[in-house]
């Protein structure tokens, strides 16, 4: 029997991820790149209580096809960098953890661990990182270094995927390693000697790899968190299905299409090899919450021309009848779930008011946040560096 | 009748990690924590400020080897805390330094457009060209950049960064919810570009922004500088000279801009400048030499030297004479900073002053390594800028303070309201975002290729 309270997370995406979700009323669709827009989301997801918010970003624009651009017009298009964003959400919020995407395919290992490092520290201790690739030709194209074959839905290349996700292990190990550089006390500013550090504490991190070396130490000084949380989505595609999260993750978010197969996922999950706090295994659905929600998905298919599709199972119910889902997959293992909402606002409502009061009926979710930090709502420990030697033992 | 003063702009640079920052006054604050940021941001923005600037550096500074311990350490990533700071304030232009070598156009184009988006129009981009191997080994790029390709290279990044920017047209994002019309059709236009260093095609993610361009600053003295600002910057962040130098400067930097088909005003001349304020000319002399004392404690000039002479001097006492031996002119001793030139010719100098002023080796390197800009009570700080922008030696000033985050106060709260009676000030802002601040137009659509 599985007890305390399940930790809920909700996934930001323009206004929401049905494609139509944009035209409902109260959407304020002309604000989508407003801080204001993103502030308000944000404040609401807090004052439901909720562990933390993942905000999607991708070095594409959003289309309906696998690797082109469409030319739709009649859905949402453009996003903001997912990592800004959840910097200025920072000072505007006190407890809810802020996890933006950003890719490791494209990107800098260095930049991308200092930018996360920094969001942690304007959060004070909130910060985590979905790690996302990036197997597309046409992102390839963007930055004009690297080629990467047109993606073809009908032929998975497993040896790409593979590869991207070795490479995105990489700039994890690097993030940490750069995140551990400065031990916790490196700062002394002992005025006798002069020095504002002790220099013997700030540490290369001499990682040599396969895509890129990165000779350290980071410009940053350690988070607030240690180590801010990682975060990957994996839809098992792997020869090797979850290697990734279970080598370079805290958090995997997995999709599962019902409770057989939430079981399944979570035993080839917690089959793979892995050291440290076990992984947090966390559910992606997507949502329609409310007495009204069956409906609502409805007009918003008829609006866009389409069933809904989602690589997530699509659940559209009322607060209870999802409560008693969640707690039902939390049988087969799940810990969290990441909540995908159908639409902005009334989903996103419908999960940090309905959903978590049910949950609170059945005594499933908290009154109140217990940690100021991710790494606590979570459970999790905060790291001594890696680079740290305990008192009298020689390095 | 007085003639009417020509407005200063002045901006607050995030004291930097080097030595004119003072670690050791019991009111310096943390380098890092947010509430320093947010501290200088809001008194800024009391003072009517154009725009905060954050510096850059991508790699610790080392000395002799190792991490250079005696110098404030640690800063953030730039546009992250900027975009922190643009939820916790309302005017202020957010200004960020990034460099050219170690970055791809595309991600860095639309990190700034975001900014732009989240503060309403207020992000400016510092642009610099870092080139060495030391910083190259935290990056894949890595190397080193010879220094025409830096400026090659940037100018290219400049040009393509706009180009994205220009992508999605003014106004693309419709979102009519009755005719379910998003984005207006054609309006996100394919972008495509071929040069040496950058060859990209596809589609920006992020729509135009408030300010259309974010502005862009360079900050640079050379010659190469000063031809890349004329050709691609609004402002140019320069050295603060004396006021003939200062003259030289602006006279010949805005007479490049008529080869470009740009006016005078489309470029602003801000040297970066400290400041030191007392109730009297005298106290703030007094306190001035005292400032300088803190930003050079025994082993900083002991550190100083050792760039010079590139040796380990540490056996010489800092209040003792300069060493007889000559410098090593083989050896670099300092790694992630800016080098000195002609070593040489530094130390002949460094000696002559010496002897001729019968300076301590502390006190030497606290005559030679730096100069207060503005000295005085606040009535003469006032007169002193509006003298130094009247006179055509300038447009406006980066003030760097020397203690975080507290060191600007004394300046927003006894300076500012006499520079705004002297009418050389604003005593509000009349615009929302940064250009209009500047007084900058907002870019037009497309620009050509």
């Amino acid at each position: 029997m599985t007890t305390g309270h399940l930790h809920l997370a909700v996934a930001l995406d323009g206004a929401g991820w049905h494609p139509a979700a944009w035209r409902e009323a109260g959407a304020h669709a002309r604000e989508l790149f407003t801080a204001r827009y993103w502030a308000k989301l944000a404040g609401e997801a807090e004052r439901g209580l909720l562990d933390f918010v993942t905000i999607e970003d991708a070095f594409r624009l959003q289309s309906t096809l696998p690797d082109d651009v469409d030319d739709r017009t009649d859905q949402v298009r453009g996003r903001l960098d997912a990592v800004l964003l959840a910097a200025s959400l920072a000072p505007r919020t006190r407890h809810i953890g802020l996890v933006p995407t950003a890719t490791t395919t494209h990107t800098e290992p260095f930049h991308v661990a200092m930018g996360i490092a920094t969001l942690d520290h304007v959060s004070r201790g909130r910060a985590g990182w979905r790690v996302q690739v990036s197997p597309r030709a046409s992102e390839a194209a963007h930055f004009g270094r690297r080629a990467i074959p047109r993606l073809d839905p009908e032929f998975r290349d497993r040896a790409l995927l593979a590869e991207l996700f070795e490479e995105a292990a990489d700039a994890v190990e690097v993030a940490r390693r750069l995140w551990d550089s400065w031990e916790d006390d490196a700062e002394i500013r002992d005025v006798a000697t002069g020095r504002f550090i002790d220099r013997d504490k700030l540490h290369y991190i001499d990682f040599s790899g396969r895509w890129f070396s990165v000779k350290g130490p980071a410009i940053t000084p350690r988070p607030p968190q240690g180590r801010p949380i990682v975060a990957v989505l994996d839809h098992g595609g792997t020869a090797v299905p979850y290697e990734l999260p279970a080598r370079a993750a805290d958090i995997v978010f997995v999709t599962p299409q019902d409770r057989e197969d939430a079981a399944r996922i979570v035993e080839r999950v917690r089959a793979v090899p892995r050291d440290g706090e076990p992984l947090k295994i966390f559910a992606d659905l997507l949502v329609f919450v409310g007495p009204d929600a069956a409906e609502r998905k409805a007009r918003l298919d008829e609006l866009d021309g389409a069933e809904l599709v989602s690589d997530a199972a699509i659940v559209a119910g009322t607060a209870d009848e999802l409560a008693d889902l969640l707690l039902d997959w939390r049988e087969a293992g799940i810990e969290g779930f990441r909540l995908r909402p159908g639409a902005v606002p009334a989903d996103l409502k419908g999960i940090a008011r309905g959903l978590t009061a049910a949950l609170r009926r059945r005594g499933a979710f908290r009154h109140a946040y217990e940690s100021a930090t991710l790494r606590g709502l979570l459970g999790l420990p905060r790291p001594a560096s890696r680079y740290a030697t305990a008192p009298g033992r020689l390095p | 009748m007085t003639p009417p003063h020509r407005q200063i702009h002045l901006a607050a640079h995030f004291p930097g990690v080097n030595n004119t920052t003072v670690w050791a006054d019991p009111r310096a604050g943390s380098q890092i924590d947010f509430s320093s940021f947010e501290h200088l941001a809001r008194t800024a923005e009391r003072g009517k400020f154009d725009f905060f600037f954050l510096a850059e550096g991508l790699r610790l500074r080392e000395h002799k080897g190792r991490i250079h311990d005696l110098d404030v350490v640690g800063r953030p990533e730039s546009l992250t805390v900027l975009s922190a700071l643009s939820a916790v304030t309302e005017r202020l232009g957010l200004a960020a330094t990034v460099n050219t070598t170690f970055n791809e156009p595309y991600e860095l184009a639309r990190r700034l457009a975001t900014l732009d988006h989240l503060s309403g129009g207020r992000a400016a981009w510092n642009v610099v060209t870092t080139n060495d191997a030391f910083t190259g080994a935290n990056f894949r790029r890595g190397g080193f950049l010879d220094r025409a390709d830096r400026y090659r290279r940037a100018e290219e990044f400049v040009r393509l960064s706009r180009t994205l920017w220009d992508s999605w047209e003014p106004d693309a994002v419709v979102a009519d919810p009755e005719r379910g019309v998003f984005v207006r059709p054609g309006a996100i236009r394919e972008f495509r570009h071929e040069g040496p260093q950058f060859t990209v095609a596809g589609h920006f993610t992020v729509p135009r922004s408030p300010q259309g361009h974010p502005v862009i600053i360079q900050a640079g003295d050379s010659d190469e500088g000063r031809e890349f600002a004329a050709a691609n910057a609004d402002v140019i962040f320069t050295r603060h000279g004396t006021l003939a130098e200062g003259k030289a400067f602006y006279a010949d930097v805005k007479s490049r801009l008529a080869r470009y088909g740009r006016r005078p005003h489309e470029l602003k001349i801000m040297p970066g400048v400290t400041f030191v304020i007392g109730d009297t000319d005298a106290e703030a002399a007094e306190l001035a030499a005292e400032i300088r004392r803190q930003q050079v404690s025994p082993q900083t000039a002991i550190a100083f030297l050792e760039q010079i002479w590139g040796r380990d001097l540490s056996g010489y006492d800092p209040d003792g004479p300069l060493p007889d031996i000559e410098p090593d002119l083989s050896t670099e001793v300092a790694e992630g900073r800016v080098r000195h030139h002609d070593r040489a010719a530094v130390a002949e100098r460094w000696r002559a002053v010496a002897r001729e002023k019968g300076l301590s080796i502390r006190e030497l390197v606290i005559e030679m390594t730096g100069r207060q800009s503005f000295v005085g009570s606040p009535q003469t700080v006032a007169k002193s800028m509006a003298e130094f922008v009247a006179a055509g030696a300038a447009d406006g000033f980066i003030l760097v303070p020397h203690l975080i985050p507290g060191g600007l106060d004394d300046f927003v709260d006894r300076v500012v309201p006499l520079l705004q009676e002297l009418g050389a000030f604003r005593a509000e802002y009349t615009g929302t975002t940064l250009r209009d601040h500047l007084g900058i137009a907002v870019p037009a659509g497309k620009e050509a290729a």
